[in-house]
Protein backbone atom coordinates (compact mmCIF):
# COMPACT_ATOMS: atom_id res chain seq x y z
CA UNK A 1 0.00 0.00 0.00
CA UNK A 2 1.34 3.38 -0.97
CA UNK A 3 1.86 5.93 1.79
CA UNK A 4 -0.19 9.04 1.10
CA UNK A 5 -0.86 12.42 2.62
CA UNK A 6 -3.41 10.90 5.03
CA UNK A 7 -0.81 8.77 6.78
CA UNK A 8 1.46 11.71 7.51
CA UNK A 9 -1.46 13.83 8.71
CA UNK A 10 -2.62 11.00 10.99
CA UNK A 11 0.89 10.69 12.43
CA UNK A 12 0.87 14.44 13.07
CA UNK A 13 -2.53 14.18 14.75
CA UNK A 14 -1.36 11.39 17.07
CA UNK A 15 1.77 13.35 17.98
CA UNK A 16 -0.38 16.43 18.63
CA UNK A 17 -2.63 14.43 20.94
CA UNK A 18 0.31 13.12 22.95
CA UNK A 19 1.78 16.63 23.26
CA UNK A 20 -1.60 17.98 24.35
CA UNK A 21 -1.82 15.26 27.00
CA UNK A 22 1.65 16.17 28.27
CA UNK A 23 0.69 19.84 28.44
CA UNK A 24 -2.53 19.17 30.33
CA UNK A 25 -1.53 16.47 32.75
CA UNK A 26 2.18 16.68 33.59
CA UNK A 27 3.05 18.75 36.63
CA UNK A 28 6.74 19.30 35.92
CA UNK A 29 7.20 22.54 33.96
CA UNK A 30 9.95 21.03 31.81
CA UNK A 31 7.66 18.18 30.76
CA UNK A 32 5.06 20.76 29.76
CA UNK A 33 7.78 22.31 27.57
CA UNK A 34 8.46 18.89 26.04
CA UNK A 35 4.75 18.63 25.25
CA UNK A 36 4.94 21.99 23.47
CA UNK A 37 7.90 20.72 21.43
CA UNK A 38 5.89 17.62 20.45
CA UNK A 39 3.00 19.81 19.31
CA UNK A 40 5.30 22.05 17.25
CA UNK A 41 6.84 18.95 15.64
CA UNK A 42 3.37 17.67 14.77
CA UNK A 43 2.62 21.00 13.08
CA UNK A 44 5.91 20.76 11.20
CA UNK A 45 5.12 17.26 9.93
CA UNK A 46 1.80 18.55 8.64
CA UNK A 47 3.41 21.56 6.93
CA UNK A 48 6.09 19.49 5.20
CA UNK A 49 3.56 16.82 4.17
CA UNK A 50 1.28 19.44 2.62
CA UNK A 51 4.22 21.04 0.88
CA UNK A 52 5.11 17.64 -0.62
CA UNK A 53 1.65 16.49 -1.67
CA UNK A 54 -0.29 19.65 -2.48
CA UNK A 55 2.02 21.13 -5.08
CA UNK A 56 2.97 24.05 -2.86
CA UNK A 57 6.65 23.81 -3.78
CA UNK A 58 8.89 24.79 -0.88
CA UNK A 59 6.47 27.22 0.76
CA UNK A 60 5.45 24.75 3.45
CA UNK A 61 9.09 23.98 4.19
CA UNK A 62 9.93 27.67 4.58
CA UNK A 63 7.07 28.09 7.04
CA UNK A 64 8.30 25.05 8.96
CA UNK A 65 11.75 26.70 9.19
CA UNK A 66 10.06 29.70 10.83
CA UNK A 67 8.27 27.31 13.20
CA UNK A 68 11.65 25.82 14.17
CA UNK A 69 13.10 29.31 14.75
CA UNK A 70 10.21 30.26 17.01
CA UNK A 71 10.50 26.91 18.84
CA UNK A 72 14.14 27.67 19.64
CA UNK A 73 13.34 31.15 20.91
CA UNK A 74 10.43 29.79 22.95
CA UNK A 75 12.54 27.02 24.50
CA UNK A 76 15.30 29.44 25.54
CA UNK A 77 12.88 31.97 27.07
CA UNK A 78 10.72 29.32 28.75
CA UNK A 79 13.73 27.61 30.32
CA UNK A 80 14.89 30.98 31.64
CA UNK A 81 11.45 31.43 33.21
CA UNK A 82 11.54 27.89 34.66
CA UNK A 83 14.97 28.52 36.19
CA UNK A 84 13.68 31.71 37.79
CA UNK A 85 10.66 29.78 39.06
CA UNK A 86 13.02 27.24 40.60
CA UNK A 87 15.07 30.01 42.23
CA UNK A 88 11.98 31.60 43.75
CA UNK A 89 9.89 28.56 44.74
CA UNK A 90 12.55 25.79 44.93
CA UNK A 91 10.29 23.62 42.77
CA UNK A 92 9.29 23.28 39.14
CA UNK A 93 5.91 21.83 40.00
CA UNK A 94 3.48 24.20 38.30
CA UNK A 95 0.78 23.45 40.88
CA UNK A 96 2.99 24.61 43.74
CA UNK A 97 3.91 27.91 42.12
CA UNK A 98 0.54 29.58 42.55
CA UNK A 99 1.38 32.65 44.61
CA UNK A 100 0.04 34.99 41.96
CA UNK A 101 -3.28 33.15 41.96
CA UNK A 102 -3.99 33.42 45.69
CA UNK B 1 5.46 -3.59 -0.38
CA UNK B 2 7.76 -0.68 -1.32
CA UNK B 3 10.65 0.18 0.93
CA UNK B 4 9.27 3.67 1.69
CA UNK B 5 6.11 2.13 3.15
CA UNK B 6 8.10 -0.11 5.48
CA UNK B 7 10.33 2.83 6.45
CA UNK B 8 7.31 5.00 7.14
CA UNK B 9 5.73 2.44 9.43
CA UNK B 10 9.02 1.78 11.27
CA UNK B 11 9.60 5.52 11.79
CA UNK B 12 5.99 6.13 12.79
CA UNK B 13 6.22 3.28 15.30
CA UNK B 14 9.41 4.74 16.81
CA UNK B 15 7.85 8.21 16.95
CA UNK B 16 4.63 7.13 18.61
CA UNK B 17 6.23 4.71 21.10
CA UNK B 18 8.94 7.14 22.21
CA UNK B 19 6.43 10.02 22.39
CA UNK B 20 4.25 7.84 24.63
CA UNK B 21 7.35 7.23 26.75
CA UNK B 22 7.98 11.00 26.91
CA UNK B 23 4.45 11.59 28.09
CA UNK B 24 3.97 8.72 30.54
CA UNK B 25 7.44 8.19 32.00
CA UNK B 26 7.75 8.94 35.70
CA UNK B 27 11.39 9.98 35.44
CA UNK B 28 12.02 13.36 33.81
CA UNK B 29 15.46 12.49 32.47
CA UNK B 30 14.08 9.32 30.85
CA UNK B 31 11.46 11.49 29.16
CA UNK B 32 14.22 13.72 27.80
CA UNK B 33 16.08 10.71 26.36
CA UNK B 34 12.87 9.35 24.82
CA UNK B 35 12.33 12.77 23.22
CA UNK B 36 15.72 12.28 21.54
CA UNK B 37 14.41 9.22 19.64
CA UNK B 38 11.19 11.02 18.73
CA UNK B 39 13.03 13.98 17.21
CA UNK B 40 15.46 11.75 15.30
CA UNK B 41 12.65 9.65 13.82
CA UNK B 42 10.79 12.82 12.84
CA UNK B 43 13.82 13.92 10.85
CA UNK B 44 13.62 10.52 9.09
CA UNK B 45 10.00 11.33 8.23
CA UNK B 46 11.19 14.60 6.66
CA UNK B 47 13.68 12.63 4.54
CA UNK B 48 10.80 10.41 3.36
CA UNK B 49 8.91 13.60 2.44
CA UNK B 50 11.92 14.73 0.34
CA UNK B 51 12.61 17.70 2.62
CA UNK B 52 16.34 17.21 3.07
CA UNK B 53 17.14 20.68 4.43
CA UNK B 54 14.37 20.49 7.04
CA UNK B 55 15.64 17.07 8.12
CA UNK B 56 19.16 18.39 8.71
CA UNK B 57 17.78 21.49 10.45
CA UNK B 58 15.66 19.25 12.66
CA UNK B 59 18.71 17.26 13.78
CA UNK B 60 20.91 20.32 14.28
CA UNK B 61 18.40 22.57 16.01
CA UNK B 62 16.10 20.18 17.87
CA UNK B 63 18.48 17.37 18.79
CA UNK B 64 21.59 19.53 19.10
CA UNK B 65 19.97 22.59 20.63
CA UNK B 66 16.55 22.33 22.20
CA UNK B 67 17.03 18.84 23.64
CA UNK B 68 20.35 19.82 25.24
CA UNK B 69 18.65 22.92 26.67
CA UNK B 70 15.85 20.78 28.09
CA UNK B 71 18.32 18.34 29.67
CA UNK B 72 20.19 21.31 31.15
CA UNK B 73 16.89 22.54 32.52
CA UNK B 74 16.15 19.13 34.07
CA UNK B 75 19.59 18.93 35.65
CA UNK B 76 19.53 22.49 36.99
CA UNK B 77 16.06 22.30 38.49
CA UNK B 78 15.95 18.82 40.04
CA UNK B 79 18.34 16.94 42.21
CA UNK B 80 19.43 14.00 40.10
CA UNK B 81 20.16 11.66 42.97
CA UNK B 82 16.95 12.52 44.72
CA UNK B 83 13.48 11.00 44.44
CA UNK B 84 12.31 14.48 43.58
CA UNK B 85 13.15 13.75 39.95
CA UNK B 86 10.03 11.62 39.74
CA UNK B 87 6.92 13.50 38.80
CA UNK B 88 3.27 12.61 38.90
CA UNK B 89 0.58 13.00 36.31
CA UNK B 90 -2.41 15.09 37.21
CA UNK B 91 -6.02 14.46 36.19
CA UNK B 92 -4.99 11.51 34.04
CA UNK B 93 -8.44 10.20 33.16
CA UNK B 94 -10.04 13.52 32.00
CA UNK B 95 -6.98 14.54 30.03
CA UNK B 96 -6.72 11.11 28.35
CA UNK B 97 -10.37 11.39 27.37
CA UNK B 98 -9.92 14.97 26.10
CA UNK B 99 -6.77 14.19 24.09
CA UNK B 100 -8.19 10.96 22.65
CA UNK B 101 -11.34 12.83 21.67
CA UNK B 102 -9.38 15.50 19.83
CA UNK B 103 -7.17 12.90 18.10
CA UNK B 104 -10.24 10.90 17.05
CA UNK B 105 -11.94 13.98 15.62
CA UNK B 106 -8.75 15.01 13.77
CA UNK B 107 -8.20 11.54 12.27
CA UNK B 108 -11.85 11.30 11.27
CA UNK B 109 -11.57 14.69 9.52
CA UNK B 110 -8.26 13.72 7.87
CA UNK B 111 -9.58 10.47 6.42
CA UNK B 112 -12.97 11.83 5.38
CA UNK B 113 -11.68 14.92 3.55
CA UNK B 114 -10.87 14.65 -0.14
CA UNK B 115 -7.47 16.34 -0.27
CA UNK B 116 -6.36 18.11 -3.42
CA UNK B 117 -3.25 16.00 -4.10
CA UNK B 118 -0.74 17.00 -6.73
CA UNK B 119 2.45 15.05 -7.14
CA UNK B 120 5.51 17.19 -6.61
CA UNK B 121 8.55 17.18 -8.87
CA UNK B 122 10.62 14.14 -8.01
CA UNK B 123 14.26 14.06 -6.97
CA UNK B 124 15.01 17.72 -6.74
CA UNK B 125 17.12 19.29 -4.04
CA UNK B 126 15.20 21.81 -1.99
CA UNK B 127 18.02 23.96 -0.60
CA UNK B 128 18.26 26.19 -3.69
CA UNK B 129 14.52 26.79 -3.71
CA UNK B 130 14.38 27.44 0.03
CA UNK B 131 17.23 29.94 -0.21
CA UNK B 132 15.58 31.78 -3.09
CA UNK B 133 12.22 31.82 -1.29
CA UNK B 134 13.77 33.07 1.95
CA UNK B 135 15.51 35.97 0.25
CA UNK B 136 12.67 36.99 -2.07
CA UNK B 137 9.10 36.06 -1.06
CA UNK B 138 9.77 35.54 2.64
CA UNK B 139 12.33 38.33 3.12
CA UNK B 140 10.28 40.28 5.67
CA UNK B 141 9.49 37.26 7.89
CA UNK B 142 13.15 36.26 7.61
CA UNK B 143 14.32 39.64 8.94
CA UNK B 144 11.64 39.67 11.64
CA UNK B 145 12.82 36.19 12.70
CA UNK B 146 16.32 37.55 13.19
CA UNK B 147 14.93 40.34 15.38
CA UNK B 148 12.91 37.76 17.34
CA UNK B 149 16.04 35.70 17.93
CA UNK B 150 17.93 38.78 19.13
CA UNK B 151 15.10 39.68 21.52
CA UNK B 152 15.00 36.09 22.80
CA UNK B 153 18.78 36.13 23.33
CA UNK B 154 18.68 39.37 25.32
CA UNK B 155 15.56 38.30 27.19
CA UNK B 156 16.89 34.92 28.28
CA UNK B 157 20.21 36.46 29.35
CA UNK B 158 18.25 38.97 31.43
CA UNK B 159 16.06 36.24 32.97
CA UNK B 160 18.97 33.97 33.84
CA UNK B 161 21.03 36.69 35.55
CA UNK B 162 20.93 37.10 39.29
CA UNK B 163 19.43 40.48 40.03
CA UNK B 164 21.48 42.36 42.60
CA UNK B 165 19.68 44.69 44.97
Amino acid sequence: MEIGLNHYLALGAILFGLGLFAMISRRNAILVLMGIELILNAANINLVAFSRYNGLGVDGQVVSIFVIILAVAEAAIALGIVLNLYNNFATVDIDEANTMKD
Amino acid sequence: MPITTILFYVLAFIIVVSAVMVVFNKNVIHSAFALFFTLFAISGIYVLLKADFIAITQIMVYVGGILILLIFGVMLTTKITNVELKTKNLNVIPSVIFSLGIVTILIFIIFSTKWNIKQAVENEETITHIGKALLSTYLLPFEIASVVLLVALIGSAMFARKIKD
